[in-house]
């Protein structure tokens, strides 16, 4: 199921250094075809539609195609993706739609603490208890 | 000269973190807090952009490891018995116990950070099954690595991360690992870095057998694709001793979108069938004695449940369905009231579509395109193609130091926490063997366990390390050769692709791909292999070597599929080469000697390998089991 990029839709990014799917792409698929100006999957068959360009793509330009070779056509499932939140439609090939929203992080984005003034209970680098135990562990460290 | 063209960048730090998945964030996160106290320097390196690299890229429906040790609902021994004997009785009892007694504390800071965990109506997490609690995990990997880097930003100048470079070669000082070496997949620059200490944590390896789909599907593993076999191209050439390299993973999943089947199995407490709606898991159970005690005990091991749905393939009682309708149905029953039935469906049908849409988006489209409703009718289900992933129910990876004050003996135990048998070298996750069911968070807290370890190291070994300049100009001509042969040869040939000078990456990887299929016991021989194929695969392997000195790459990006695929070919040399060590058959489920077609006692054991940089050659090692419980 390789994402493809709707032309229409795609500025490609403006003037960003780079597009926000080459951004995120984990196997570096994403491309800038730079004469027109839109991104593109340079290898459908190494996409793991891992909807990861898709829910960044700022103008919504980007969908998934379900994989030919063993999906029947007409299905569509597009994710809308918020802070806190992400909305999915699914659209069946029989038109039948199914909505559901569900919670994604209980933080705002970027503000991560990352010791959540946990305590750690040693100085000592020999030591097996790891930063933050055994206070994040509630309760002590396993011994033999 | 193409080696010219390419800017030679060499940055300096302490510890070196190769890999930005669950693992890597683990050490940034841990490291940057120890690494802060002893004034030292922390570098990670990942291939792609932290925020959505690694197996966890697309997010998550549950955690599969949570022991719930505060509340006393397991011991880190059940633990330890549940994961020895899915795996055959073949464990490092003092790893999975280390993993194990901290895991815990991770998953406290993942739902602190931010991450949604159901709960129940007295605040508890929801567990799935045993070991494994919901979460609403779209965002898991967002969430994580957001907490890595603001861990590395506490470090100042002394924490930094690169995305998009990738690692492929080991730098050795003697006997030590001094840092690594590789390339930035978007410009033309060659980078070194050096180190007082590297931790590899770069994953598991797919694409190292045929897949069941060739077309488009070829990218719709159950495992990501961009996990390519790097971990263990890194340690072994580093010369480090690797260990349970035979033992591959074969999941079974939602058939050809490889979504999960753990909630629907353990959540939901839906069975298996074959086509006539026999469960073979009770109709066969007598085939289980055959693989006693293992067998016989529960759960079953996941590879002895594969096995007995391959018999009922084997004797034409196909598909196999998931009875996800009867399922529902069940949970369903006692509800009367029509207002209560009509709420609970909704809560069902949604949970059912979010286990897809948090992990494995494609499944759901897949349900949408064939029409399918889970309350209404079942979904097929079938084996994928084999991976290496030691963080599931596979075990390959390095073999590593246990914790002093839990491993049994000294030839588990030599210094430092997850050091490989390689000086200044660490491994964890996907990287590390015989420490299976580590999943996300298991992962995640072996990285942290292994970053501090690392950082003691660093304190204790403080004398600089020496680089040999001749050598790494050696090394920046070898990595970007297949760029000087394309460059080389293109014009010979009107067709990009095909030139007698030279193979281009996909080929050979579609050559890999056959053989391992064919002759290492892939899905197309339905898992079976002996050791008369094994060696006629290795015969093949061998070829492929050397035309691997004629692999060529277009561009940078073609340079990485290059590499990847040298990596996978390291993976499958050394998968075979243990599979013919270890003359039994251990996991029927995963792979079935044919020539050797029961488990032998004198096989409880470690089979090991080494390979040796000074001279090429393979080394095998028995090792024995020293078990905790």
């Amino acid at each position: 199921m390789p994402s493809f990029v709707i032309s229409e839709k795609c500025d490609g990014c403006k003037a960003q250094d780079k597009t926000a799917c080459q951004y995120i792409c984990p196997n570096d698929l994403m491309v800038l075809d730079k004469e027109k100006n839109k991104a593109y999957n340079r290898a459908v068959d190494m996409c793991w539609e891992c909807y990861s360009c898709v829910k960044i793509c700022p103008t919504q330009a980007i969908e998934i195609r379900g994989y030919a070779d063993f999906m029947p056509l007409g299905a569509v499932v597009q994710p809308l993706r918020s802070t806190d939140s992400i909305m999915w439609s699914v659209k069946f090939r029989n038109k039948k739609i199914k909505r559901f929203k569900f919670p994604i992080r209980t933080t705002p984005e970027g503000s991560i603490d990352p010791k959540s003034d946990m305590e750690t209970g040693t100085d000592d680098l020999k030591s097996p208890l790891l930063r933050t135990e055994p206070e994040s562990l509630g309760t002590d460290l396993y011994e033999k | 000269m193409i080696t010219e063209n390419f800017e030679t960048v060499i940055i300096e730090t302490d510890l070196l973190i190769l890999g930005g998945g669950m693992a890597a964030c683990g050490a940034a996160f841990e490291a940057a807090h120890w690494a802060q106290q002893h004034n030292k320097k922390v570098t990670v390196v990942d291939k792609a952009s932290m925020e959505r690299s690694g197996a966890v890229a697309m997010g998550l429906s549950a955690i599969n490891l949570y022991l719930g040790l505060k509340n006393g609902k397991n011991t880190i021994e059940d633990y330890i018995d549940y994961v020895k004997n899915d795996l055959m009785g073949i464990t490092r009892d003092d790893l999975v116990a280390n993993i194990a007694r901290h895991v815990d504390s991770s998953v406290h800071l993942f739902e602190k950070w931010g991450l949604p965990i159901w709960k129940d109506e007295e605040g508890n997490y929801v567990n799935e099954g045993r070991w494994q609690i919901m979460i609403h995990g779209e965002s898991y990997k967002n969430i994580v690595s957001e907490a890595a880097k603001n861990a590395l930003k506490e470090l100042g100048e002394n924490g930094e991360y690169y995305e998009r470079i990738f690692i492929t070669e080991p730098i050795m000082d003697g006997d030590r690992c001094v840092g690594a070496a590789g390339f930035s997949v978007r410009e033309n620059k060659f980078y070194i870095f050096k180190a007082n200490a590297v931790l590899d944590v770069m994953g598991g390896a797919v694409h190292i057998f045929r897949p069941r789909s060739v077309g488009e599907g070829l990218g719709r593993s159950w495992y990501p694709p961009f996990n390519s076999g790097a971990s263990t191209y890194f340690t072994l050439k580093a010369g480090a001793e690797m260990t349970c390299q035979e033992v591959r993973f074969v999941p079974i999943r939602f058939k050809d979108s490889y979504g999960p089947v753990g909630a629907w199995f353990l959540l939901f407490k839906a069975k298996a069938t074959n086509a006539k709606g026999e469960d073979y898991m009770k109709t066969r159970a007598s085939e289980l004695e055959n693989w006693a005690p293992y067998g016989t005990e529960k759960p079953t091991p996941t590879n002895l449940r594969n096995y007995l749905m391959f018999k009922e393939l084997e004797e034409g009682n196909g598909p196999i369905y998931m009875r996800t309708d009867e399922a529902i149905k069940e949970l369903m029953a006692d509800i009367t009231d029509e207002k209560e039935a009509k709420r609970k469906m909704k809560e069902l049908e949604s949970e059912a579509w979010e286990d897809f849409l948090d992990m494995t988006v494609s499944q759901a489209l897949n349900w949408a395109s064939h029409n399918i409703s889970p309350e209404e009718s079942p979904s097929e289900i079938s084996a994928c193609e084999p991976y290496f992933i030691s963080s599931h129910s596979g075990a390959s990876g390095a073999w590593v130091s246990g914790p002093k004050d839990l491993s049994p003996s000294d030839d588990y135990h030599w210094g430092y926490d997850n050091m490989t048998t390689i000086k200044g070298l660490f491994a964890a996750g996907d990287a590390s063997g015989a420490s299976s069911h580590k999943f996300s968070s298991g992962s995640f807290t072996e990285g942290r366990i292994a970053a501090k370890a690392a950082l003691a190291f660093i304190v204790d070994n403080p004398d600089s390390v020496s680089f040999d300049e001749e050598k790494i100009k050696k090394l920046k001509e070898k990595i970007l050769q297949p760029l000087t042969t394309f460059e080389e040869h293109k014009d010979y040939a009107n067709d990009e692709d095909v030139n007698p000078n030279f193979i281009k990456p996909k080929m050979f990887m579609f050559r890999l791909q056959k053989i391992m299929d064919e002759y290492a016991g892939g899905a197309s021989v339905n898992f079976k292999t002996s050791k008369a194929l094994l060696e006629k695969g290795l015969e093949f392997l061998e070829l492929m070597k050397e035309d691997s000195e004629k692999l060529a790459a277009k561009d940078t990006n073609e340079l990485m599929r290059c590499w990847e695929n040298v990596h996978r070919m390291w993976q499958a040399e050394s998968h075979i080469r243990t599979m013919l060590f270890r003359e039994e058959t251990r996991w029927p489920g995963y792979y079935f000697r044919t020539d050797h077609p029961k488990m032998k006692e004198e096989w409880k054991a470690f089979a090991n390998c080494k390979w040796n940089p000074e001279t090429g050659e393979w080394e095998m090692i028995k090792r024995d089991i020293k078990e905790l419980t």
